[in-house]
C-alpha cells in the first residue's frame, strides 16, 4: 500500500468511525422527530442528554474526511464539489439547521411553539442529510448516469432511485445505531424497550434495504456491483456482515444491550469496509482514482505525520470524553 | 451579479458570520477560566456562577460557530474548485492541524461545559485551559491559510499546476507573523471588549454588584493588554503589505503616483512624506502607487473607507485601554467611574466591527487574486449554474440564524441583568 492509499484507507477509517458517532446523532434526531406513544417526551430527554456533550466532537469526522480529501486528492475533491454541488448543498443546509435548532432549543429557553419547531427543524433535517449523504455515495461509486466533469451543469449528481435507495440505507443504518447506544443510555426498562422495539424496526428495515440496493446497484453501477459480489473476500465479508447483523438483531431481542451495541459498531464498520473495498481504487468512478488524484507524494507523507501527531493526542482525549459521559453513574 | 461576484459574495457572507462566533469561542474559555479559577482560590461562588453563566451564553454561540465552520470546509471546494484543485495540497497541511485543534477543543469544551458536576473541580479547570489553548491555536493555524495566500513566496505555477513546493510552505510564509497575532488579539478584543461593554451597561443600572465589578475586571484584564498591542501590530502589519503587496498598500491608503516622499493622507490633511516613512521607515522611499498597476485589477475602493474604520476604532479602543491603566494606577475602581463605564460600553461593539472591517481590508484587497500574484479568483469558481439561488437561500438561512441567535443572547444577557440576580 502506498501512501495515497494509506490516506484514503485514513479516509475510510474515519467514514466507519463518523457513521458510528455521527451517524448515531443524526439517526437521534430522527426519533426525536418521530418520538411516540406515551413515553414521547422521555423520548426526547434522553436524545437530547445523550447527544449535548459529544455531537460536536462527533461532527468533527466529517471535517477530517474533507480536508484529508481535499489535502491528499485535491484534483477529487474539486471534482465532488463540481459533480455533487446539489446534494453538497443539501448536506450543507442540514447540518447547519440540525446544529442551530438543537442548541437553541437547549438553551434558547423557548416557549412550547418555538420548542415545536425547533424540534420539527431539528429532526427533519436529521432525517434529510443522511439521505442526502447516501445520495453523493450513491454518485461516486458510479451511479450517475454522466459523471459531469468540468463542464459544470447542474451538480446534481447521484439523484435517481438507487441514489435514493442507498440514501434510505444510510438513513436506516444510522437510525439502527442511535436506537441501540439509546437503549444502553436510558435508565428505565420501559424507555430500554421503546427503543429495543425501534432497533428492531430499523434493522429489518435495513435489511430489506441492502437488498434493494444490491439489486439496483447491479443495473446501475455494473463495476461498483461485480466489485462487491465477485471478489475473492466478497463471499467471507457478505457472510460475516449479515451475520452480524443478525447477531445484532438477536442481542436486541434478548435484552443484552451493551453487545448489541458492540456488534452493530461491528456491522456498520463491516458495511464500510465493503463499501471501501468495492469501490477501490476509485475515488469518483469511473474517472477519478486514488493515483489520478493524488497530490505530490512528499504533502502526502506530511499529511499522514501530521494524523499520526493528532491521533495520538486525540483519541486519549476522546476516550476521556466517553468514559466522562457515556459510562452508567453507579 | 456574474458568477464570480456572487461566489466572492457568499464566500465573504459566510466568513463575515463564522469568524464572530469563532472569535467568541476562542476568547470565552479564557474570560471563564480566569473566573473559575478566582472563584476557586478566593472560595467566591459568585465568581464560579459567573464562569457558569458565561458557559451557558457561549455553549449556543460556539456550536453556531461550529456548524459555519462546516459550511466554510465545504464551500472552499463548492464555490472555488478551482482554488482548491491547485491549492488545496498547500493548504491542507495547516488545515489538518486546524482541524486537530478544533476536535481537542470541542471535546474538551463538551467536557467543560457538561461536566461541572462530574469533574473534580481542578480537572474541571484543566479542561477549560485545554479549551482556550486549543481554540487559540485553531485560529493560528486557519490564519496560515489565509497567510499564505497572501504572501505564497516559493509557489511557481507551471502547466497549470504548482510545481517545486515543499509540502510545508503554507507554514513558511512570511505573512505569519503578522497576521497571527494581530488575527488572535482581535479575536480577544472584540469578544472581551463586546463582554466589558455588556457589564459596564450593568453596572450603570446596578452600580452596587458585585458580580459585574468582578465581571468587568476580568474582561478588562484581557482587553487593556491586547488592544495596546494592536495598533504596533497593526503597523507592523502595513510594513510587511508595502513590502509583498504594494498593490493592495497603494488601495487602501488610495495613493495613486509612484514616488518617493509619498504623502500620508489623513481626511483633508497630508503629512509629507508620511506614507514612505510608515511604510519603509524612511520618508524619500518610493511607494508604489496604483498607476503601476493595471486600472482592471485594481481592488475595490471600499478597503479605504474600510481601513480608516478599522485604524479608528482600533485607535479609540487602546485610548480607552489606556485610561482603563490610568484609572488602575491612580487606584479608582473601574466600576465606580461612570464616565468610563459609559466609555466601555461605547466601545462594546468596535471590537467586531474593526475585526470585519479589517478583514475586507485584506481581503477585498487582495483582489483580483485568491493567492496573490499566482492564481486569480476568476479562474478558480466553480462553473456549476444556479450560483445566484444558492447565495439568496444562504443568505436567508444566515439571516434567520443570526436573528434567532441574537435573540436568545439577548434574552440570556437580560435575565443576567436583573438586579440582584444570581447564577
Amino acid at each position: 500500500m502506498n501512501a495515497a492509499e494509506l490516506v484514503a484507507a485514513l479516509m475510510l477509517a474515519a467514514l466507519a468511525i463518523y457513521t458510528c458517532t455521527g451517524g448515531a446523532d443524526f439517526g437521534g434526531g430522527v426519533f426525536d422527530l418521530f418520538a411516540s406513544g406515551p413515553r414521547r417526551e422521555e423520548q426526547r430527554k434522553l436524545i437530547e442528554h445523550a447527544l449535548a456533550p459529544v455531537w460536536e466532537a462527533n461532527h468533527v469526522w466529517l471535517i477530517f474526511i474533507i480536508v484529508l480529501m481535499f489535502t491528499a486528492f485535491p484534483e477529487a475533491f474539486s471534482q465532488l464539489s463540481i459533480s455533487f454541488f446539489v446534494p453538497l448543498t443539501l448536506v450543507l443546509v442540514g447540518i447547519v439547521f440540525r446544529g442551530a435548532a438543537f442548541v437553541l432549543r437547549q438553551y434558547g429557553e423557548p416557549d412550547a411553539g418555538m420548542r415545536r419547531l425547533l424540534s420539527v427543524v431539528f429532526g427533519g433535517a436529521s432525517t434529510v442529510t443522511p439521505v442526502a449523504l447516501g445520495v453523493i455515495l450513491a454518485g461516486i461509486v458510479g451511479g450517475t448516469s454522466a459523471p459531469e466533469a468540468s463542464t459544470g451543469g447542474a451538480g446534481g449528481g447521484g439523484f435517481g432511485l438507487f441514489g435514493l435507495l442507498v440514501g434510505a440505507f444510510v438513513l436506516a443504518l444510522f437510525s439502527l445505531i442511535a436506537a441501540i447506544y439509546l437503549t444502553v443510555e436510558a435508565e428505565s426498562a420501559e424507555l430500554k424497550q421503546d427503543f429495543r422495539r425501534r432497533a428492531l424496526s430499523a434493522g429489518v428495515l435495513l435489511g430489506v434495504l441492502a437488498f434493494g440496493v444490491t439489486q439496483s446497484a447491479s443495473g446501475n453501477t455494473p463495476r461498483f456491483s461485480a466489485a462487491l459480489l465477485d471478489s475473492w473476500w466478497s463471499w467471507p465479508l457478505q457472510i460475516f456482515t449479515g451475520g452480524v447483523a443478525l447477531a445484532v438483531l438477536a442481542a436486541v431481542a434478548t435484552r443484552r444491550d451493551r453487545l448489541a451495541r458492540t456488534l452493530v459498531i461491528l456491522q456498520a464498520s463491516a458495511i464500510v469496509l465493503g463499501f471501501g473495498l468495492g469501490q477501490r481504487p476509485y475515488l469518483i468512478a469511473p474517472n477519478v482514482t486514488i493515483s489520478s488524484a493524488a497530490a505530490p507524494e512528499a504533502t502526502i507523507r506530511v499529511l499522514l505525520v501530521i494524523a499520526s501527531a493528532g491521533a495520538l493526542l486525540l483519541i486519549p482525549s476522546l476516550y476521556f470524553l466517553l468514559r466522562v459521559f457515556k459510562t452508567q453513574r453507579r | 451579479m456574474d458568477d464570480i461576484l456572487v461566489a466572492r459574495v457568499q464566500m465573504a457572507m459566510s466568513l463575515g458570520f463564522h469568524i464572530i462566533f469563532a472569535s467568541v469561542g476562542i476568547a470565552m474559555p479564557v474570560l471563564m477560566v480566569i473566573a473559575e479559577v478566582w472563584g476557586l482560590v478566593r472560595r467566591d461562588p459568585e465568581l464560579i456562577g459567573l464562569a457558569k453563566r458565561w458557559a451557558k451564553g457561549t455553549a449556543v454561540l460556539f456550536a453556531v460557530g461550529a456548524v459555519s465552520g462546516t459550511v466554510l470546509s465545504f464551500e472552499l471546494g463548492l464555490l472555488f474548485p478551482g482554488f482548491m484543485r491547485l491549492a488545496g495540497a498547500l493548504i491542507g497541511v495547516p488545515f489538518s492541524l486546524e482541524g486537530f485543534a478544533f476536535f481537542t477543543e470541542a471535546i474538551f469544551l463538551g467536557l467543560y461545559l457538561y461536566g461541572w458536576d462530574r469533574l473534580p473541580p481542578r480537572v474541571h479547570v484543566a479542561t477549560g485551559v485545554m479549551v482556550a489553548v486549543s481554540g487559540l491555536l485553531s485560529a493560528v493555524f486557519v490564519t496560515f491559510v489565509n497567510a499564505w495566500m497572501n504572501a505564497p513566496e516559493g509557489a511557481v505555477l507551471e502547466g497549470g499546476r504548482i510545481v517545486d513546493v515543499d509540502p510545508l510552505a503554507a507554514l513558511k510564509t512570511a505573512y505569519a507573523l503578522h497576521e497571527i497575532p494581530h488575527m488572535a488579539l482581535a479575536s480577544y478584543v472584540g469578544t472581551a471588549g463586546a463582554v466589558a461593554g455588556i457589564h459596564a451597561y450593568a453596572l450603570l443600572r446596578d452600580p452596587r454588584s458585585t458580580l459585574h465589578a468582578k465581571a468587568l475586571a476580568i474582561a478588562l484584564a484581557l482587553v487593556i493588554p491586547c488592544a495596546l498591542l494592536q495598533p504596533p501590530l497593526g503597523h507592523f502589519a502595513g510594513q510587511q503589505v508595502a513590502r509583498y503587496q504594494p498593490m493592495k498598500l497603494a488601495a487602501l491608503e488610495q495613493h495613486h503616483e509612484t514616488r518617493p516622499r509619498a504623502p500620508l493622507k489623513l481626511g483633508p490633511f497630508e503629512i509629507p512624506g508620511g506614507l514612505s516613512w510608515m511604510a519603509f521607515g524612511d520618508p524619500n522611499a518610493v511607494v508604489t502607487g496604483l498607476d503601476a498597476f493595471p486600472p482592471a485589477d485594481h481592488p475595490h475602493p471600499i478597503i479605504r473607507p474600510a481601513f480608516l474604520v478599522m485604524v479608528g476604532l482600533g485607535t479609540i479602543m487602546a485610548l480607552h485601554a489606556a485610561l482603563a491603566v490610568f484609572l488602575l494606577l491612580r487606584r479608582r475602581a473601574w466600576a465606580a467611574s461612570r464616565p468610563f463605564l459609559a466609555f466601555t460600553v461605547l466601545c462594546a461593539p468596535m471590537g467586531y466591527v474593526a475585526l470585519e472591517a479589517g478583514w475586507i481590508v485584506t481581503e477585498v484587497g487582495r483582489q483580483p487574486w485568491v493567492v496573490y500574484g499566482l492564481l486569480r479568483t476568476a479562474a478558480s469558481v466553480t462553473p456549476v449554474h444556479g450560483l445566484g439561488a444558492r447565495l439568496w437561500v444562504f443568505a436567508v438561512i444566515y439571516l434567520i440564524l443570526g436573528v434567532t441567535v441574537a435573540v436568545v443572547m439577548a434574552r440570556h444577557v437580560r435575565s443576567t441583568l436583573k438586579p440582584g440576580a444570581t447564577s
